[in-house]
């Protein structure tokens, strides 16, 4: 490369990996909550397993929530670190080989999950399927991951390091050690292995596993979005600096230590489950203190809400935030666990979680960024998002609904014991007392993937249109006072 | 629970690591003047 080139490039973001990672987003957005509305279906009508093996049920589910949670909030995940932290530290990433690497390392890992999970290859734990060879990948591309996105920090031409990039370097190294300590397996063969712990031990790693990724991946993560796509799209400061950097410390804490909730009345001693009772009621007030100081932002600017859809997607996003970590706590708590465990209001509240807080924030954040990533004053079409984000908002609600109806029904039913002591009810009549919630959830979830199918239109036509005019934008960064120590 | 001699020191690690960058970020000026710092993305970019 010739040093011109080399200098010309120094002054410009590298906003081509955040492209590709931001329309990749798009893409298994689609992919993934289509395998979601397929197992909804089949829940409702199992026949649709069609007795094929790898249209089954129980290989799909790992599917759809790998690609949801890892193609989907994973390619968002890195398109926004890459685009926030070099905005927020006027600066290149520190390798565009490297940053190149984790775009096509992350798209094979999901192409792997994609080839495997179908054809049965799993470890058994949740969220955690994948099989060691894959396993290893991801070990590999994060590590260049976090390399990227601390060395970027670490050349940052502003001596302050922007909130969002603090929420953005915890998800990054939470994550590396959870999945190294989880992932733990001997193998066996390329395609088999067995995890390094046994019994409860096992689910209590799994567990420590499965909050965190909650916790770090799906919550420090998107929150790193929000304090950087809200202040920007509503032209306004976060609400409290100072409160942002308070609840952050407060968060990171408290959430390794809520893990045990997912394993109430199981065979985890009783003490361990407390401390994850108690730690889940705690963790309400960091949580809350996010959810507040974002919608706050919006503080003497409520009207642009009126107008303004993308800031909608992203304000509401975090009412949904709000519900699910008020709703999370109370489901820690043991007697409230007693009823709803392994029941249907577990799975409302996933997807409260999932389609209501990342969902809409990472959809809000993606419209923010795609007309900027392709030269556009904004998105084709404007009126195409309000569509999207009704018919996410009301998919949403009837999910939710739905589960919260059949869950506390599963629960009471489970329960019912006649005078004499026996079981009121079989197994097999809660579920079919079940199927109508499963069909109105089926509704809301295909609501949900049409809006997605809207966004991925308007994404495709506003890169097509930049495309086109030759508009794709090569940003310079400005000039900053140079970091001192 | 023998996974415990594994979590718990891991988690103590952990805390202390977290302290550390708390001490690092406090000694590096990083909560000076932060309200300004709020604003600073928003001035062109």
């Amino acid at each position: 490369m010739s040093v011109a080139m080399a200098a010309s490039r120094a002054g410009v973001y590298n906003d081509k990996v955040v492209r590709q990672f931001s329309i990749m987003a798009v893409v298994w957005g689609v992919v993934g909550m289509l395998v979601g509305v397929i197992i909804a279906a089949q829940l409702t009508w199992p026949e649709l397993n069609l007795g094929i093996e790898w249209l089954s049920y129980g290989r799909l589910r790992p599917l759809h929530t790998n690609a949801v949670i890892f193609a989907f909030g994973g390619c968002a995940l890195f398109a926004t670190s890459y685009y926030v932290v070099q905005r927020t530290c006027h600066t290149r990433v520190i390798s565009d080989k490297l940053a190149a690497f984790t775009f096509w390392g992350w798209q094979l890992v999901i192409v792997l999950a994609a080839i495997t999970l179908p054809l049965g290859y799993t470890q058994g734990k949740e969220y955690a399927e994948l099989e060691w060879p894959i396993d290893l990948l991801i070990a590999v591309v994060w590590v260049a991951y976090a390399v990227v996105f601390f060395g970027t920090v670490g050349i940052r031409k502003v001596r302050h390091i922007y909130v969002a990039n603090w929420f953005f370097g915890a998800f990054i190294l939470a994550v590396a050690m959870l999945h190294i300590v989880n992932s733990a397996a001997l193998p066996v063969s390329m395609t088999k292995s067995y995890s390094a712990y046994a019994g409860v031990q096992d689910a209590m790693v799994q567990w420590w596993y499965g909050h965190n990724a909650v916790g770090f991946f799906l919550t420090a993560g998107f929150l790193g979005m929000m304090y950087y796509f809200i202040p920007k799209q509503a032209e306004r400061p976060v609400y409290s600096y100072r409160l942002s950097i308070v609840h952050f410390w407060a968060l990171i804490f408290t959430y390794m230590w809520a893990g045990p909730h997912h394993l109430h009345y199981t065979a985890l001693p009783d003490w361990v489950q407390s401390i994850g009772m108690v730690f889940s009621l705690i963790l309400l007030a960091p949580s809350w203190g996010g959810m507040i100081n974002g919608i706050m932002t919006l503080s003497g600017a409520w009207h642009k809400l009126r107008d303004d859809p993308i800031l909608r997607f992203l304000i509401v996003s975090l009412s949904f935030y709000g519900m699910s970590t008020f709703e999370g706590p109370m489901m820690s708590i043991k007697t409230v666990n007693a009823l709803s465990h392994y029941t249907d209001w577990t799975v409302g509240h996933v997807h409260s979680g999932a389609l209501g807080w990342v969902g809409l924030v990472s959809m809000g954040s993606l419209y923010f960024l795609i007309p900027r990533l392709f030269g556009q004053k904004k998105m084709y079409s404007v009126p195409a998002i309000e569509l999207h984000f009704w018919t996410a908002t009301i998919g949403i609600v009837l999910y939710i609904a739905a589960m919260w109806i059949a869950g506390v029904m599963q629960g009471l039913m489970w329960r019912a014991i006649n005078p004499d002591g026996s079981l009121t009810y079989t197994f097999v009549e809660s579920v079919k007392a079940t199927f109508p919630f499963y069909v109105i959830r089926l509704l809301g979830g295909l609501l949900y993937l049409g809006g997605m199918c809207v966004m991925a239109w308007n994404v495709y036509m506003t890169a097509r249109q930049g495309m086109r005019q030759g508009a794709i934008p090569e940003v310079r960064i400005p000039n900053a006072a140079p970091a001192h120590a | 629970m023998e996974i415990l001699y594994l979590l718990i020191p891991l988690s103590v690690v952990l805390v202390l690591a977290i302290i550390g960058l708390f001490w690092w970020a406090l000694h590096a000026g990083q909560f000076d003047n932060i309200e300004r710092e709020g604003e600073r993305i928003l001035h062109g970019d």
